[in-house]
């Protein structure tokens, strides 16, 4: 919906939707990522995250929620010691990416859980509005 | 007129509508670092829009925004208490549909006085 319009329920909840899921897909890139290596520190993977803002429309004074963007986290990567390793440096060395796959796991469920009240919210709008519109 | 066939249901049912985006609101912004989350005080506005119909000097414009008071902070300055919001999003869908009933009466009512049933 464009900018210059009025924010209604149907705009603010679809824009927190998506927002909902440019978080869910960061931390599946994440998971996916998890576990792999490179041979050296900068190459390294770093897990990314999603940022949340309010957004507020004036005229309406409903705020909605947008995702500013990612983030990629400044956790050190793992080193480990693997001589055998196709990747590993002179010294023997790997780099993992440092994903904790549990706290991946819990961000993609606290997305999915925030995504379904969304459309909770909205049916439930969407519902009264249409029984609105049938009472004459 | 609008007043006199509906009383208080047509600006109740507006304002309803109005605190609906409101906590819908609230529970988008869950997540969100730093957001508090809002509601109107119904009795207040109402009274405020009832006033006004009845031509006494009053506060025009949109109800007054207050500031949710949190049981526990979280850490991150947000507000929002997920269970809190949806109840109360399901308490004020309910007010609507009942709003939207007693509507719904006045019109049939009215309906059928002018159709002489």
């Amino acid at each position: 919906m464009p900018d210059s319009n009025r924010m209604t329920l149907f705009s603010m909840t679809e824009r927190a939707m998506s927002a909902q899921l440019v978080g869910m897909n960061a931390a599946t890139s994440n998971l996916a990522n998890a576990g792999s290596v490179a041979s050296s520190e900068a190459e390294a993977y770093r897990p990314i995250r999603a940022v949340f803002a309010t957004e507020l429309d004036r005229a309406t004074g409903i705020s909605s929620v947008r995702s500013d963007g990612l983030v990629r986290s400044e956790t050190a990567p793992t080193k480990r010691y693997d001589p055998g390793h196709p990747l590993a440096d002179e010294t023997g060395h790997i780099w993992e990416a440092p994903v904790d796959e549990s706290a991946e796991m819990i961000e993609i469920m606290e997305s999915a859980r925030q995504y379904q009240n969304m459309v909770q919210a909205l049916q439930t709008a969407k519902q009264l509005m249409l029984e609105t519109l049938r009472s004459n | 007129m609008n007043e006199q066939i509906f009383g208080i249901h047509g600006a109740a049912l507006e304002l309803r509508s109005q605190r609906m985006g409101v906590i819908a609101a609230n529970i988008a912004n869950a997540a969100t670092p730093g957001f508090k989350a809002r509601d109107i005080d119904f009795n207040a506005a109402l009274d405020a829009r009832l006033s006004e119909a009845r031509g006494e000097p009053a506060r025009f414009g949109e109800p007054d925004m207050l500031y949710r008071r949190p049981t526990m902070p979280s850490l991150d300055g947000n507000t929002v208490e997920l269970g809190r919001e949806q109840v109360a999003f399901a308490e004020n869908a309910m007010a609507y549909s009942a709003t939207l009933s007693f509507v719904q009466g006045k019109v049939n009512t009215i309906t059928r006085a002018l159709k002489g049933e």
